[in-house]
């Protein structure tokens, strides 16, 4: 046991003495929750839009103003001919042009029909589509207002409500994914690399020609990496509650374990990373290839899963990240409790005893 | 019981042979020296017996147990020091003997005895890290740290390369004391001036053992008279005399040529005369244990 203890404070000085390791380590999280937070984020806020107002009367302007009103656009300026259209997409930011034809109130009152035309960047195809979608909305209440609530003999009223998110944050999506792509890249990656190292300074050789058994000698390395990944995972939690308000509807201890089970799938990849490797840079590229990118990619961290072709799917269900994911979205924001994520619970304890064994049988007790 | 036993290990890696046919044995108490030049094969042979590798064919033993069968008894009571400096840089000199000590379950201060000697000397640094310390110093803490543990045998791999010779000398004083105290050490080094420290060396070569015997043997071995041979011009003296068809054999050697004959020494002076070297002395020396490596050498590419 003492040889234990004294190898995880050998760990701990390994870690504390690398300013590299430190940062990635603290450094890291709080670089992305504040990045995804704020700054990458396909919310729409404040789009500029141009305006070619051929009317120039008291419903074009007034219809201008809803627009920006709504905090969804901004009139970056107005253009005077049908030519100019081309030029200011050309320049790049506008993103929507409205063109208001001629007469447009007179038409709308007496022909009791006026014509509107919304010109979209679709560059980006799916900003295009949000805006033209949030532009018809507003342009609909508008109507409504200007010409009162119109008696048809049939209608279906819609009636919709934001479960689980109302105000639509983009950041409650981030947060899971973020707190899933550190906890891999803490665990996996650096276990890997620790690990590795060893090998490549030659200490794995004194170490082997030890009576340490070589379960002590990876439980030794790991252990401290558990530790830093809940203390981590703690952290996230803390900002995204903190800065985005992020809520944690369901039982916090549920939230912590499911952390704490993830840690450890993510350790035992790394573990089993380095049984295969014998570089610390051929275990980061494995790492970042293999793990980091599935798990922003594949995960439904970025993408949405459900409009992947079917075999992505299918593949998508091989990386942990992704039921982590789902933990974290359902006990966070549905207030879930482990009813609803045994399965994936279940799932990710299944990979970690699958990856554990591998990495024992594939542990040498010799050098090749 | 003999604490080092070798018997015909072989091993090969893909289709380079690194050991072929190696066997000897380290008496109670013997300082047993692996000689011979890079790649050789010294350092597999090592981890053969650190129970690191296995070998494809033979067997070893060490303290008695087998370095396959019994590989965990094997690593509880063998000191191995690899060629490479492996210890952890970070931690400080303190830091490293402290954890070597624990992980083989005693500590520093019961074994102190052991290691007072050469821990005096980098006790002045105890609290600098590893990676920070000069060649010599980083060697004398992982002897230390191979010793802490009190082995039972002593693995050196090539503990003075990339020291200075000062430190070199200090370094095998302290094998010599750590010999006195009764433990068996097998140490390789590809320096010839180390060779005559030892009690009993292995000249080996491209993964075969060429002779072993005690120092002196192999150079009372060596039947030949050794001439040592200076001029001017070195590098045209050397062509000259290859080019000589009594040369036996010709090698630099320090500021000397060491030149075995065929014929008798008045047979080269006739030859070198007309070829005009300037300030050309030849005379009688003493062969050292490099000639006989050097003639071993010989006789073993003739062969091959």
């Amino acid at each position: 046991m003492r040889q234990f203890l004294v190898f995880v404070r050998k760990e701990f000085y390994h870690i504390f003495r690398d300013k590299r390791t430190l940062l990635i380590l603290f450094g890291m999280p709080v670089v992305l929750i504040v990045l995804f937070g704020f700054a990458i984020t396909n919310e729409i806020h404040k789009a500029q839009i141009a305006v070619l107002d051929n009317a120039r009367d008291a419903f074009s302007s007034r219809l201008v103003s809803r627009l920006t009103a709504s905090g969804y656009f901004e009139v970056n300026r107005y253009l005077s001919s049908r030519a100019e259209v081309e030029p200011a997409f050309r320049e790049g930011d506008i993103k929507l042009v409205v063109v208001i034809p001629e007469k447009f109130g007179h038409n709308f009152h007496h022909a009791k029909k006026a014509p509107l035309q919304l010109i979209t960047d679709s560059s980006d195809p799916n900003t295009a589509t949000t805006l033209t979608n949030y532009a018809n909305a507003i342009v609909m209440q508008y109507q409504e207002e200007m010409g009162g609530k119109m008696e048809l003999p049939l209608t279906i009223q819609t009636a919709v409500r934001m479960e689980y998110n109302p105000s639509l944050k983009g950041v409650f999506l981030f947060v899971p994914g973020v707190m899933t792509l550190i906890l891999m890249l803490v665990s996996a990656m650096m276990t890997s690399i620790t690990i590795t190292r060893e090998k490549e300074l030659g200490t794995m050789e004194i170490l082997l020609v030890s009576p340490l058994r070589p379960l002590l000698i990876i439980a030794g390395k790991v252990v401290p990496y558990i530790g830093l990944s809940f203390i981590i995972s703690l952290l996230i939690l803390a900002m995204g509650a903190g800065v985005f308000a992020m809520p944690v509807k369901g039982s916090l201890v549920l939230l912590l374990l499911e952390c704490i089970l993830f840690g450890l799938t993510a350790l035992s990849l790394g573990i089993l990373i380095s049984t295969i490797t014998n570089s610390q840079q051929t275990a980061m590229m494995i790492s970042m290839m293999g793990l980091l990118l599935p798990t922003i990619l594949l995960s439904g961290f970025v993408f949405p899963l459900e409009s992947m072709p079917v075999a992505l799917q299918v593949i998508s269900n091989i990386f942990p990240a992704k039921w982590f994911i789902i933990i974290l979205k359902s006990i966070m924001l549905k207030g879930g409790g482990l009813q609803q994520v045994w399965l994936p619970t279940l799932i990710l304890s299944g990979m970690t005893l699958f990856f554990l064994a591998l990495s024992i049988r594939n542990f040498k007790s010799r050098l090749s | 019981m003999q604490p080092i036993v070798v018997q015909h290990i072989h091993k090969s890696f893909g289709s380079v042979k690194a050991l072929h046919d190696i066997s000897f044995t380290v008496e109670e108490g013997e300082l047993f020296g692996l000689i011979g030049p890079d790649g050789a094969g010294k350092s597999t042979l090592f981890r053969i017996l650190a129970t690191l590798l296995l070998a494809d064919k033979g067997n070893a033993y060490v303290n008695g147990s087998d370095v396959v069968k019994d590989y965990r008894s094997v690593r509880r009571h063998v000191g191995y020091m690899p060629g490479r400096f492996s210890l952890y840089q970070d931690l400080t000199i303190a830091e490293n003997l402290n954890f070597f000590a624990t992980i083989f379950s005693t500590s520093v201060e019961e074994n102190y005895e052991l290691i007072r000697d050469i821990y005096e000397q980098i006790a002045p640094f105890k609290d600098r890290p590893a990676g920070k310390l000069s060649g010599g110093m980083k060697q004398k803490l992982a002897l230390c740290c191979a010793l802490v543990h009190k082995p039972r045998v002593l693995f050196l791999d090539e503990p003075t390369t990339g020291v200075d010779p000062v430190s070199r000398q200090e370094f095998w004083e302290m094998l010599k004391r750590l010999k006195s105290k009764g433990i068996p050490i097998l140490v390789s080094t590809p320096y010839m001036d180390e060779a005559m420290l030892c009690d009993k060396v292995a000249l080996i070569q491209k993964g075969e053992i060429m002779q072993i015997n005690t120092p002196a043997a192999i150079v009372a071995g060596f039947g030949r008279q050794v001439w040592a041979v200076r001029a001017k011009n070195m590098y045209h003296l050397l062509k000259d005399i290859r080019a000589f068809e009594g040369t036996h054999s010709c090698f630099a050697f320090g500021e000397f040529l060491h030149v075995t004959l065929d014929t008798d020494e008045s047979a080269l002076q006739k030859y070198l005369r007309p070829l005009q070297h300037e300030d050309l002395v030849i005379r009688p020396a003493q062969p050292g244990i490099e000639d006989s490596f050097m003639q071993l050498m010989l006789e073993q590419n003739e062969t091959t």
